[in-house]
């Protein structure tokens, strides 16, 4: 089976600033590959090539086997990537429908926007998801930040996205609704998509990952199948394994 | 409003909210239907004219040569951006009618013709400055209005050696064009201008594009928040680009009702006009930061403009009183306004 993407060595730089540089990793149908790495690591430019924001200027990015370049979101859509961004999954002020629909609203004969189908579809499309919301047509503005992500989530599933990416859906929730969102993490995976998570938080990646690609510095710090690594390894790896001893022992120093 | 026969846990904290104000959320122009009200009951009640069909023909028509743009300029609003030309165009665009008809010679449908495939440049070179260069389009825009000014005064006076273009009356077409964009109609035995016509046409075309189509779905949304529409796939430039020519369109229209009424053109009309535009917008209801308003509201918010400026003059007042109503008017509006943003964008974790 050919993997949904597949990345070989691909790199990024901005003028002198080599972004990211020989990383490689696949994404397969049914599991969830997380990009881990704290600030600068990269992580944002990798899926950003994905979604098509940006191009790769190294290596080979493969959809489905096929040999890729995206020119705009859009491409990437067609090609069915969906992602969602941490702070721009949503736009506030409009209704939860017209988000839900937005950029691929449903239309009468005559062309115009079909109001009716696009609330009973976004009603339905969430409750299949498990995500209950009274009412469709208020601003997704006075939703919690979790269900904005849950809205958004329920969004790339219902409209066939075969790879979904999702940058940092976690990072601003509180625990219980961290909690929810890795639970439709979980059932998107189960629907078949592959899943790209990006986290800097192991505790949430280790539960739902099949694959996990560190990044640092803009390269790949190691990349582990989930029974290669267990959740101790990969968070000290993440929090910089030998460094973060260094740090350690020198804050004990200050304390004493 | 549906409520799910489970409502999960958080829902509880929402049912709290009462229902006036949701309701007010979803209702931009709810505000400036109340505040035409007002001002309606209450120059009915003070003079004795503007109740009268006669008084409404005058403060109708004055409010539909402002409510076209501002409905124009509403929508741009919305869609998250300003444009300061706009005053300045309505007399460019009338200034080149004018020229090619009495300079040139041309039929005034003709002239016509050329006049709006110029204001539609403008507002498309407007709307790809805006996003080419990222500037904030109150800049742009602002330059483009100066180099308007300049042109309209500049060109008037090389061509005709004075700051107005006159003798539309003698070019051919003038008749016909006129019939369509400066003529009456009666109703009750007093004339009311077409313009009028036009506003309400405008007003309804695009409140059904805001409200109704996909194009207005992704007005909301650019204005709302551009980086999320473009990643799931709303054409964000064009759709902009769009915008700046639908304003530049409407004030091709005000102007060719300008000149086809009035047979003559100052070279430095329109100016100031740019900031009506935009305080009727608010007054209907737009969010200055965009993403929220509405056509109707716009179309509203010219109506007490009408009403308050001409009532003002029926009731025998120094017009000097209309300026501190208005800045009123406007502070009210954008303090409503702002409280229904904050609630409808309210984060809860």
């Amino acid at each position: 089976m050919t993997s949904l993407i597949e990345t070989e060595n691909i790199g990024k730089t901005y003028g002198s600033v080599i972004a990211l540089s020989d990383v490689s990793t696949v994404v397969n149908a049914g599991e969830v590959t997380c990009v881990l790495g704290d600030n600068g690591a990269g992580k944002s430019t990798l899926i950003k090539i994905l979604a098509g924001v940006h191009q790769h200027d190294q290596g080979s990015f493969k959809v489905e086997g096929e040999e890729i370049k995206f020119s705009s979101p859009r491409e990437a859509l067609d090609h069915g990537i969906a992602t969602v961004y941490q702070d721009l999954a949503v736009v506030p002020l409009m209704s939860v429908w017209r988000n839900f629909f937005l950029g691929s609203e449903p239309t009468t004969r005559f062309g115009f926007l079909d109001s009716k189908k696009g609330k009973a579809v976004t009603r339905k499309a969430l409750s299949d998801m498990g995500i209950d919301l009274r009412d469709v047509e208020q601003p997704v503005g006075t939703l919690s930040g979790g269900e904005r992500q849950c809205v958004a989530i329920a969004r790339a599933v219902h409209f066939g996205a075969k790879v979904l990416i999702l940058d940092e859906p976690t990072a601003a929730l509180g625990v219980k609704q961290a909690g929810v969102v890795l639970k439709y993490v979980a059932q998107a995976r189960d629907r078949g998509l592959g899943v790209v998570l990006i986290t800097h938080n192991p505790h949430h990646a280790y539960p739902v990952g099949n694959r996990f690609l560190l990044l640092k510095r803009g390269r790949a710090l190691g990349s582990y199948e989930k029974s290669e690594i267990d959740i101790n390894e990969l968070t000290r790896q993440m929090a910089g394994g030998a460094e973060l001893e260094a740090l350690e022992h020198e804050l004990r120093g200050v304390e004493a | 409003m549906t409520v799910t026969a489970t409502a999960p846990p958080a829902a509880d904290e929402r049912l709290g909210k009462p229902r006036a104000m949701d309701q007010l959320i979803k209702r931009p122009e709810i505000g400036a239907m109340l505040g035409a009200l007002l001002v309606f009951l209450f120059f009915s009640v003070v003079t004795e004219q503007f109740l009268s069909v006669g008084g409404a023909a005058t403060w109708l028509d004055d409010a539909s040569m402002l409510g076209i743009m501002a409905v124009a300029v509403a929508m741009l609003m919305i869609g998250g951006e300003f444009d300061l030309s706009a005053g300045v165009m309505t007399a460019s665009t009338a200034l080149v009618t004018a020229l090619l008809a009495t300079q040139l010679g041309l039929n005034v449908w003709l002239a016509l013709l050329v006049s709006l495939a110029f204001a539609l440049a403008v507002g498309a070179l407007n709307g790809w400055l805006v996003m080419r260069t990222g500037l904030p389009s109150f800049i742009v825009t602002l330059g483009s209005f100066l180099a308007l000014q300049g042109l309209n005064l500049g060109i008037t006076r090389l061509v005709t050696g004075s700051v107005q273009v006159s003798g539309m009356r003698e070019a051919a077409g003038y008749e016909s064009a006129g019939f369509l964009f400066a003529s009456t109609f009666q109703i009750g035995g007093t004339s009311f201008y077409v313009s009028i016509i036009w506003w309400v046409l405008f007003t309804v075309v695009a409140s059904t594009v805001l409200m109704r189509t996909k194009f207005g779905n992704w007005i909301f949304a650019i204005g709302g928040a551009a980086q999320s529409s473009r990643a799931v796939g709303v054409p964000v430039v064009r759709s902009k680009i769009l915008l700046f020519m639908t304003t530049a369109f409407a004030a091709w229209l005000v102007g060719s009702i300008n000149i086809l009424r009035y047979a003559s053109v100052q070279a430095n009309q329109g100016i100031g006009l740019e900031f009506q535009y935009i305080i009727a917008a608010v007054i209907g209801g737009c969010l200055l930061t965009g993403g929220f308003g509405s056509a109707v509201g716009a179309a509203i918010g010219a109506l007490i403009f009408g009403m308050a400026r001409q009532g003002i003059v029926y009731a025998g007042w120094n017009s000097d009183w209309f300026q501190l109503f208005l800045g009123v008017m406007l502070l009210a509006a954008v303090l409503v306004n702002n409280m229904l943003r904050r609630r409808a964008e309210r984060v809860r974790r």
